[in-house]
């Protein structure tokens, strides 16, 4: 049990990393990856929501009826989400206010539905939660290293400090939406090039 | 009047949902390989938003605000969507079956469409009128349609090209989304 909860929880740091392996929950990745603090924050929510639902979605998987599961299971994480959103007014503020409408949005992110779905609702409570824990933290890493990328090179910063002499030009495509986009895409090149090893 | 056409020339060009917002992206991704699917796609979700948003609006106005309830907006807005959807496919299948089989295998995915979820959120935040916000949501409904179906035009195009094999499928769908984002950039400024 304890080796098959371990496995839950490291495929989902790299043989299921999302987005890149599962091509799931886009928006937030490009809309809030300006910057690591906003990526890592966008992806610590997300991760709380994906391991509460799990685990509550597997310990009522036997009680919820098949033909209505989808509603239920939205119930489950809009009501997470809302948790997550009043905990960040009262201990985040400035973050909530960057991120914005991306934290309601954690609802329609297709990943928390997903695993839910794929996984918590055929699994026990334990290999859920680590599932989720895996998957959270894979999606926070993937929006950290975005994030890094796209600061350091569109501003000149990491993590609000300079990183090159005042001499650097910022190259601010990067920080808009065109470079977001491109640079997911770049991104997911050279995975499925390390992948093809 | 003038402002209703800025409000609309804004919603479809200037903060385009999908390339300007970064909402919806999922099907933007999934459903653009073919041009008949796109376009069935931005039927489903002109049709959808255009109500989700009208109703959201009301839900808001007239049950969440005078009751101090603004913190269920997520969980409410959701459902009100996901019943929408539900409601919206059983009058479909009853009633007008040519549309039904037009939009039929779509109107499922719309609820975890975030354009849908995030226009209706957008519309409280701006604080839009009724009116405005049923203009904003058809508008923004439009902009998606727009470049969904441009997307879907441009790789069907790329299945022609030799693509290297890393950059295959998503990757290659990213890159020129970014371009056909770069395009859109040109609007910025224009309101």
């Amino acid at each position: 049990m304890a080796k098959t909860a371990v496995q839950e929880f490291t495929k989902g740091l790299w043989a299921e990393i999302p987005p890149f392996r599962l091509v799931l929950g886009l928006c937030p990745v490009l809309a809030v990856t300006k910057g690591v603090e906003n990526g890592i924050g966008m992806g610590v929510a997300t991760t709380f929501v994906l391991v509460c639902s799990n685990v509550l979605i597997s310990m009522l998987r036997n009680v919820i009826p098949k033909k209505v599961r989808i509603a239920c299971f939205i119930a489950v994480i809009a009501t997470f989400v809302t948790v997550v959103e009043l905990l960040m007014q009262a201990f985040a503020y400035p973050l909530f206010l960057k991120l914005g409408i991306f934290i309601p949005l954690i609802v329609v992110n297709c990943i928390v539905l997903g695993r839910a779905e794929a996984f918590a609702a055929k699994n026990k409570v334990i290999p859920s939660f680590a599932d989720g824990l895996g998957i959270g933290l894979g999606f926070t890493l993937s929006l950290g290293a975005l994030g890094a990328i796209r600061e350091i090179l569109g501003s000149g910063m990491f993590y609000g400090m300079p990183v090159f002499g005042p001499s650097f030009q910022p190259f601010g495509f990067m920080v808009q939406a065109p470079g977001a986009f491109v640079c997911l895409g770049l991104m997911l090149c050279i995975m499925n090039m390390m992948g093809k090893k | 009047m003038t402002d209703y056409l800025i409000l609309i020339v804004s919603c479809i060009f200037v903060n385009n949902i999908l390339l300007m917002q970064y909402l919806g992206n999922c099907p933007f991704l999934g459903v653009s390989k073919r041009m008949e699917t796109a376009t069935g796609m931005a039927m489903a979700v002109v049709f959808v938003l255009v109500m989700a948003g009208s109703i959201t609006w009301m839900v808001d106005n007239f049950l969440l605000k005078p009751f101090d309830l603004e913190y269920l907006r997520t969980l409410t807005f959701i459902l009100v969507i996901a019943c929408l959807v539900q409601f919206v496919e059983m009058f479909l299948r009853k009633s007008i079956p040519t549309l039904y089989a037009g939009l039929g295998i779509f109107l499922p995915l719309i609820t975890t469409n975030c354009a849908v979820m995030g226009v209706c959120l957008i519309n409280i935040m701006e604080e839009y009128s009724f009116m405005q916000a049923l203009v904003a949501s058809f508008a923004y409904a439009i902009g998606f349609g727009l470049a969904l179906v441009l997307f879907a035009g441009l790789r069907e195009r790329i299945v022609l090209a030799r693509v290297p094999k890393p950059l295959q499928d998503t990757s290659i769908g990213l890159v020129t989304a970014g371009m056909l984002s770069l395009a859109f950039f040109a609007f910025k400024g224009m309101v």
